[in-house]
């Protein structure tokens, strides 16, 4: 077994909170932060309902203390929120006292402003602040900069298993002894780009998404950032700032479709696999479950065949918690790990919302209201991309 | 533990499909930007039904991919990593140009599926039914580098024997024309083999497709032991780049002195080129040096091509006349550093050795 890693910060932004207290807040009081678009100019508006944050850039920007907006997307001013957040939660002074890595991860990039200026710079031969912001590495750059990073930086990008890549990266790095603190997560904002190509792919429900539900319809996209600090083992030497250990992760690819999962959730149960023989825990060790959990019809029945395979005869609590979030995409791997934490360190298990009716197919449901005083010890959080990149975190109490 | 770079596929703007020549004619392509020299048919390695669907950068990363496990002998890799600075650029442009042009109607699933960064990666995955590790980094100058790395430690920590590991950008005209907005390109038609004669401002952006199959241990096919890597983000000075390379040295037991040749990623850009003349005179100022960019152009992930030339020196022993540019060929070869830059900001080493 390899050394272990601890979480001592973490930071988040979503469309139910700007910070980590409201954050559980809104979990604990059931609010979804689902409503219809007011950010984005598209055809969709009132056909679809999203998970936004509840700032516009302007406002995104004047909490940062940034009074020059040029440069700065929507996927860099979240990302600036939420790893603010963790770095003062982890009680960081001095960025480079010790090795500091930054593992971000984003696929839509600064796309929020190219679909606005793309043929202002085609056609028009008219560049401007944006155009150097069209990449995924830009956001991590900003981030890298304002906290004076200059040692090992990178982008991952697996579509919505994104974020978990990031973190286990981290963690691997810093097990090896190349880094000793990291700072890992995701961030994602909406764009018309691919609002349109989910709705292209015609899985996004106009309603809420109900995941793990027998008329589940699809997905609703939300956006959002949240960034943890990882630390080895001279973590212990101050035990008070550790907030859980990440003590398991497992990657492994599907290899099955570019856009579906197969159904009896091959590449979803290796992933959990993984991480479970990492952490050397069994599977009854594992209290509750965030399914990646996107209400379509392909990925719940899967997932769900995978943790019946993996779990059963005892199912642990399960939930999805994308009608809080929405699907953050990118982000979604760090979001609801952050989700999975507050929830064993609050011993409650957030609710997977607008759930009626179990699944025909599956044998379980998923927890449906707030569950409180369940002592959690080891929770898992799953994330899946496109081309079945599949990753799954374990945390465990400190 | 040691790491060898034990099989390789290389899709350029050069001849390099073919492993069994080095060095191949070297190619001028006289443009604006660097194109690859594509396979005369895809047919060999992918099914023509599946073929049709995808863009040139996918089928390119996927043929590169399977000559490069082929020429390792391996079937099923223990990883499969990729590195994109800008990931499928044509299938993200017609996404892209169909939205803005039709008011978000018309929209194309398959260019939406495509566009995605990890579309090389899942797909090699699909293809050779690889279910192990699967990442894709896309950070600009250390795309490359972050999947090299990652490859390395997965396979130091005993998680896999060995990985297939790729650098993969393409170049499309809309992409020239909005780059070409910043002004890091030159102006006119280039004579690509004559890009280190004429240093001016600017330098000849192209593309390229190269995997590597990475092997714990030695075998017959191996070209080198890659010894390690390096990364630097916006160094303060030169001598923050300088200290990267003399601890990556000092942590294989070696000294300046034991470098036969430099190879830089210089790219004909003035201001940029200054940044290795300065290394290198300060470092190993007697050492041949030579580049690679003349072959392949600039782009977020031409340090795999770096990195294809260091390794094909280390094999055959032999460095191609059109790749030096200071200095003699040293009779042995033995190690080999690696230098790249992207805009100054991102900094990369590599030190390989001759097995």
């Amino acid at each position: 077994m390899g050394k272990r890693i601890f979480v001592t910060g973490m930071g988040i932004i979503s469309a139910i909170g700007k910070n980590i207290p409201d954050t559980f807040l809104s979990l604990s009081q059931g609010r979804s932060g689902l409503g219809r678009i007011k950010q984005i100019d598209t055809i969709h508006k009132n056909e679809i309902l999203v998970a936004e944050v509840g700032f516009s850039n302007s406002e995104l920007a004047a909490m940062l203390g940034i009074t020059d907006q040029q440069g700065y997307t929507r996927t860099t001013l979240l990302a600036l929120v939420a790893a603010n957040e963790a770095v003062a939660s982890a009680q960081i002074t001095d960025m480079n006292q010790i090795p500091t890595g930054l593992i971000s991860a984003n696929t839509v990039g600064g796309m929020d402003k190219s679909e606005i200026y793309y043929y202002d710079y085609l056609k028009l031969k008219k560049p401007n602040s944006y155009i150097e912001t069209h990449d995924c590495a830009d956001s991590t750059e900003k981030l890298a900069d304002h906290f004076g990073i200059n040692g090992f930086i990178s982008t991952v990008s697996t579509a919505c298993s994104s974020a978990a890549n990031a973190m286990l990266l981290g963690a691997r790095l810093i097990q090896n002894g190349t880094l000793k603190r990291v700072i890992a997560g995701g961030t994602e904002c909406l764009t018309k780009f691919h609002i349109n190509g989910f709705n292209s792919l015609k899985i996004l429900d106009p309603d809420p998404c109900k995941p793990f539900d027998q008329n589940r319809k699809g997905i609703n996209l939300g956006e959002g950032a949240g960034y943890v600090i990882l630390e080895g083992e001279e973590a212990l030497q101050n035990p008070g700032r550790i907030i859980c250990e990440l003590s398991g992760w497992g990657n492994a690819c599907e290899a099955f479709h570019q856009t579906a999962s197969s159904p009896d959730g091959n590449g979803a149960f290796l992933a959990m696999k993984k991480a479970l023989d990492m952490s050397g825990l069994k599977p009854a060790d594992i209290t509750y479950i965030n399914a990646h959990g996107t209400g379509t019809d392909n990925n719940d029945v899967s997932e769900g065949h995978a943790i019946e395979n993996l779990f059963a005869p005892t199912i642990p609590y399960v939930s999805s918690t994308k009608a809080f979030t929405g699907h953050t995409t990118s982000a979604a791997g760090v979001v609801e790990s952050i989700i999975s934490i507050l929830g064993m360190k609050n011993r409650m298990i957030f609710p997977n919302l607008n759930f009626t009716q179990q699944i025909e197919e599956l044998n379980f449901s998923p927890v449906s209201e707030l569950k409180t005083n369940i002592e959690q010890k080891h929770v898992l959080s799953n994330s899946f991309g496109f081309g079945g990149n599949n990753t799954a975190l374990i945390f465990s109490k400190f | 533990m040691s790491t060898y770079i034990s099989g390789i596929g290389c899709i350029s703007p050069q001849k390099t499909i073919d492993n069994s020549v080095f060095p191949a004619e070297a190619v001028n392509q006289n443009a604006l930007f660097l194109q690859c020299i594509q396979p005369e048919s895809y047919r060999d390695y992918i099914n023509p039904i599946l073929s049709r669907r995808l863009s040139k950068i996918i089928k390119m990363g996927i043929t590169s991919a399977l000559i490069s496990i082929k020429d390792a002998g391996i079937s099923n890799p223990g990883a499969i990593i990729t590195g994109t600075g800008l990931g499928c650029v044509e299938d993200t442009e017609k996404f892209l140009m169909t939205m803005l042009d039709n008011n978000e109607t018309l929209m194309n699933p398959t260019n939406f599926m495509q566009s995605t960064y990890n579309t090389i990666s899942s797909q090699i995955a699909i293809i050779l039914k690889c279910f192990n590790y699967n990442s894709t980094y896309v950070h600009r100058g250390f795309s490359f580098e972050s999947a090299l790395t990652d490859a390395i430690d997965l396979m130091q920590s005993t998680v896999a024997e060995s990985a297939l590991v790729g650098g993969i950008d393409e170049i499309t005209e809309n992409h020239f024309n909005v780059t070409s907005l910043l002004g890091h390109w030159r102006t006119k038609p280039q004579n690509n083999l004559e890009l280190f004669e004429h240093k001016q401002k600017g330098t000849l952006p192209g593309e390229g497709s190269v995997f590597f199959t990475l092997t714990r241990n030695k075998q017959a096919s191996t070209y080198c032991e890659l010894k390690g890597i390096k990364t630097v983000y916006k160094p303060a000075t030169m001598d923050v780049v300088a200290g990267s390379i003399c601890a990556l040295l000092a942590e294989n037991k070696l000294t300046a002195h034991n470098i036969d040749l430099i190879i830089t990623g210089m790219n004909g850009d003035q201001q940029g080129d200054a940044v290795y003349d300065e290394i290198c005179q300060t470092m190993f100022d007697t050492k041949a040096v030579a580049g690679f960019k003349n072959l392949c152009g600039e782009y977020h992930t031409a340090s795999a091509f770096g990195l294809w030339l260091a390794a094909n020196i280390l094999k055959w022993q032999e460095v191609p006349k059109i790749s030096i540019y200071k200095g003699f060929r040293p009779n042995t070869i033995q190690n080999i550093l690696l230098h790249n830059h992207v805009e100054g900001k991102q900094h990369s080493i590599m030190l390989l050795s001759k097995v």
